[in-house]
C-alpha cells in the first residue's frame, strides 16, 4: 500500500460492531450532538438577556412539541457522554481494562444514563406542574 | 532508539509542541463538568416551567453565576478540544482541515464569550 495513502483513523466499516466499539463510537457521536446542543444553550441565554419578550420566543420554541423531543435527545446525549465520560477517566486512571470489565461498565453506563434522563425529566415534570 | 537525551526529549514536547497539554486539559475539563452538569440540568428540572422574573434572577444570583461562568467556560472548553480530535481523524486534506480547526476554535471561543457575557450582564445589569 502507498504509505501516503495510509487510512489514518479507525475504518468503522470493516468490524464487527461489538459493545465496547458501539459505545465508543456513540461516545463521540454524542460529543457532537451536544456540540450543536450548545447553540440553545447560547440562543436561551441571550434571549434571557435581551428581555421578556425574547425569552417568551425562546421558551415558546424550546417547550413546544418538537423543541421538547430535541431537549429529550440532548439530555439523553449528555447523560450518555457524562456516564461513558465517567468511564474513560476510570480507564485513564488504568482500571477496568479487562474484557469482562469493559462489557459491564459498558452495560451500566447505558442503564446509568437512561435512570438519569428519567429522573431529571420526571423531577422536570413534577416542577413544571405537568 | 531515539538519539535524543531524555531532557530533549521533554522540551521538545512533541511533533505538536503542547506535549500532554491537550489530553490533560480534556480530561482537567471533563472532571469539572460532571459536577457543574449534574447541578446544572438538576436546577433547569427544578425550573420546569418558571417565567422570565424567576429564571434571571436565577441565573444573577451570586453563586449560581459563577458556578454558570465555570460551567459555561468548562464546556466549550471541552468542546473545543474534544471537536478538534474529530475534525484532525474524520476531515482530510490540509486546507479542508485547517478551515475545520479554525472554525471550531474561533466558534466554541465566540459561543462561550456570549454565554458568559450573558450570565454576567443578566447578573450586573438588572435586566
Amino acid at each position: 500500500m502507498d504509505s501516503a495513502n495510509r487510512p489514518l483513523s479507525p475504518h468503522l466499516q470493516v468490524y464487527q460492531p461489538q459493545l465496547t466499539s458501539v459505545l465508543s463510537i456513540l461516545h463521540r457521536m454524542t460529543g457532537v450532538w451536544l456540540g450543536v446542543g450548545t447553540l440553545v444553550l447560547a440562543y436561551w441565554l441571550i434571549a434571557a438577556v435581551m428581555g421578556p419578550e425574547a425569552y417568551g420566543t425562546a421558551q415558546d420554541i424550546i417547550g413546544s412539541w418538537l423543541g421538547l423531543l430535541f431537549l429529550f435527545g440532548w439530555s439523553y446525549a449528555l447523560f450518555y457522554h457524562l456516564c461513558n465520560g465517567i468511564r474513560h477517566l476510570f480507564w485513564d486512571a488504568g482500571y477496568g481494562y479487562d474484557l469482562e470489565v469493559a462489557a459491564r461498565s459498558g452495560w451500566a453506563m447505558v442503564l446509568f444514563s437512561i435512570i438519569l434522563t428519567v429522573l431529571a425529566w420526571g423531577l422536570g415534570i413534577i416542577a413544571g406542574g405537568g | 532508539m531515539s538519539l535524543l537525551t531524555p531532557l530533549a526529549r521533554v522540551r521538545g514536547l512533541g511533533s505538536a509542541n503542547e506535549g500532554a497539554h491537550h489530553w490533560w486539559m480534556q480530561r482537567l475539563t471533563a472532571v469539572a463538568l460532571v459536577p457543574l452538569l449534574i447541578w446544572f440540568v438538576a436546577s433547569l428540572a427544578f425550573l420546569a416551567g418558571a417565567d422570565y422574573a424567576r429564571i434571571t434572577a436565577w441565573i444573577g444570583h451570586p453563586v449560581v453565576a459563577v458556578l454558570l461562568l465555570l460551567l459555561v467556560f468548562a464546556l466549550f472548553y471541552h468542546l473545543k478540544l474534544g471537536m478538534q480530535v474529530v475534525i484532525e481523524d474524520y476531515v482530510h486534506g490540509k486546507f479542508a482541515k485547517l478551515v475545520c480547526l479554525l472554525g471550531n476554535s474561533f466558534g466554541t471561543i465566540l459561543l462561550g464569550t456570549a454565554c458568559g457575557y450573558a450570565v454576567l450582564e443578566i447578573a450586573f445589569g438588572g435586566s
